[in-house]
């Protein structure tokens, strides 16, 4: 073969994988998500990842959306100083963290710390297997393992995210209301007027779908995991870095679908 | 009977089944020896179906081991994993009664846990073990509740996956000891994989080695001292020198 192209093998080689690995991760979500709605259920196993995937990211969530409201509020003060737009602090802040930055910044915290644990436990339990041993036990390892965490994440980041929409905007008001002298009654009577239920819901939809992204490439790249400790390890990289940039590209779409159509 | 016909498998361009001939008949226990990485693991996940061989047939009692119906299959089988594989998520009790917890086999939960608890005095546990968790045991203890679990559920066919890997020489002759007990008074089938020759010695009817791919000798247990096959004599002697290369 001509050296000429063996550059272009080379793009060629990396789109089958890529196009093969997003088939991949097609037909496995596509059939966790069938398996959702058949039995067997496992409803004890739900609850403890409602536990540990939504009540537990719940300081990581918090504390993020607390911090980014407070910021928000100095930035567009001091942009908005500008062109005389100090004013419309309180409804920036809002609009910002209830349709962006809540599920986003949500999303990617709990991506960092749910993603890697799924993928490292699932990971650590197929090279030790205890993925082979679930199948001997004639139990379904996808049904078992996957759908109570798809499911958890689903139903839990839409919750963490609205509480994290909340102290966000608190944040953002007590930053106001403390350093650059807004009246307390009329900043919030400024955030409730300017919301609409369009705006919180949209952030809700946009959290499920994260949710459901970042327990899906948990799930996925740990069942995928390589032998030992590096293969386990790749797998929790691999399961972070593709719910984040899974989280990024939906936020655009999704975007583009609720506020361009 | 379980039988293995001609069975293959390769990993990649590695072939690590050529051929693989075998029949284990009902209540026997057949020993599968060989050295590491001849196939001896890959053909027990064969037979359980997590490994779809590339040509070949495996049959149980005649049923092929791809049949549709998984779980009633499945049900027929125990097995104890080589590093116990037990689910360190949950207490010792409830991976006994996995089985029992779960699927067509439900019982009440006091029910399932007071098998579970039976079965582990059965393998030398106190019922004080139940409540431990995986990480808090020893690896012969691990050994042992993955015994336990493997015949929580009374299957008809058990198999070992190197049961005595890791273990001193005590444990070792506690746990062959216990696994030839357990096989005879539950009449089960039972293949065990292992290098080990006591396990060999203590736990099989029949001897099959592994070696290359194929079955390359079997017979009663009783015959291994005495086979003249080279690559036999060589592996029950652990001889360097032999047919077998050493380093592979």
């Amino acid at each position: 073969m001509s050296p000429l192209f063996g550059p272009l093998a080379g793009l060629g080689r990396s789109t089958l994988a890529l196009l093969g690995a997003v088939g991949r991760v097609a037909i496995y979500a596509g059939s966790a998500t069938s398996h959702i709605l058949r039995p067997p259920f496992y409803p004890r196993e739900l609850l403890r990842q409602l536990l540990h995937i939504g009540w537990l990211s719940l300081p990581v969530v918090g504390l993020t959306a607390f911090f980014t409201g407070g910021a928000l509020a100095l930035q567009i003060y001091a942009g908005g100083a500008r062109f005389n737009a100090e004013a419309v602090v309180p409804q920036i802040v809002a609009i910002g963290i209830v349709r962006e930055l809540g599920p986003v910044l949500g999303g990617l915290m709990v991506a960092g710390r749910v993603a890697a644990a799924i993928a490292a436990e699932i990971g650590t339990m197929k090279v030790t297997e205890q993925i082979d041993a679930l199948v001997t036990l004639s139990t379904n390892p996808l049904k078992y393992l996957a759908v109570p965490r798809i499911l958890a994440a689903t139903i839990s980041l839409p919750i963490l995210v609205a509480v994290g929409d909340a102290i966000g905007v608190f944040g953002g008001y007590l930053v106001s209301t403390s350093r650059l002298g807004f009246n307390a009654a009329a900043y919030l009577q400024n955030t409730v007027d300017f919301l609409q239920p369009w705006d919180v819901t949209s952030g809700l939809i946009k959290g499920a779908v994260f949710g459901f992204l970042v327990a899906l490439m948990g799930c996925y790249h740990g069942m995928n995991s390589g032998r030992g400790a590096q293969g386990v390890g790749r797998a929790t990289t691999n399961a972070v870095v593709s719910a984040s940039i899974l989280i990024l590209a939906s936020n655009y779409l999704l975007t583009e679908l609720f506020f361009t159509a | 009977m379980i039988a293995l016909s001609d069975v293959h498998k390769a990993f990649g361009a590695k072939q690590v089944l050529r051929g693989l001939t075998l029949q284990v008949a009902k209540g026997e226990s057949c020993v599968i020896i060989g050295g590491s990485g001849t196939g001896k693991s890959v053909c027990l996940k064969c037979i359980l179906g997590l490994v779809t061989p590339d040509r070949g047939t495996i049959t149980v009692d005649g049923q092929s081991v791809t049949t549709r119906d998984r779980d009633a299959f499945l049900a027929r089988f125990g097995m104890l994993f080589q590093g116990g594989a037990l689910f360190d998520s949950m207490p010792v009790w409830q991976n006994v009664a996995f089985r029992l917890l779960r699927g067509a086999q439900k019982r009440p939960k006091a029910e399932a846990r007071e098998i579970a608890i039976e079965k582990l005095r059965r393998v030398g546990l106190m019922p004080d073990v139940a409540e431990l968790y995986p990480s808090e045991l020893s690896g012969g203890m691990q050994k042992r509740v993955g015994l336990a679990r493997a015949i929580a559920a009374e299957p008809e066919i058990i198999f070992f996956d190197e049961p005595t890997t890791g273990l001193d020489p005590i444990m070792s002759g506690v746990i062959n000891d216990l696994i030839r007990e357990i096989v005879t008074e539950m009449g089960a089938t039972a293949v065990t994989i292992t290098h080990d020759m006591s396990s060999v010695r203590a736990i099989a009817d029949k001897v099959a080695m592994l070696h290359d791919g194929t079955i390359r000798w079997h017979g009663p247990a009783a015959e291994i001292d005495t086979a003249e096959d080279p690559y036999l004599r060589q592996f029950v002697t652990g001889s360097a020198e032999g047919p077998i290369e050493a380093v592979r």
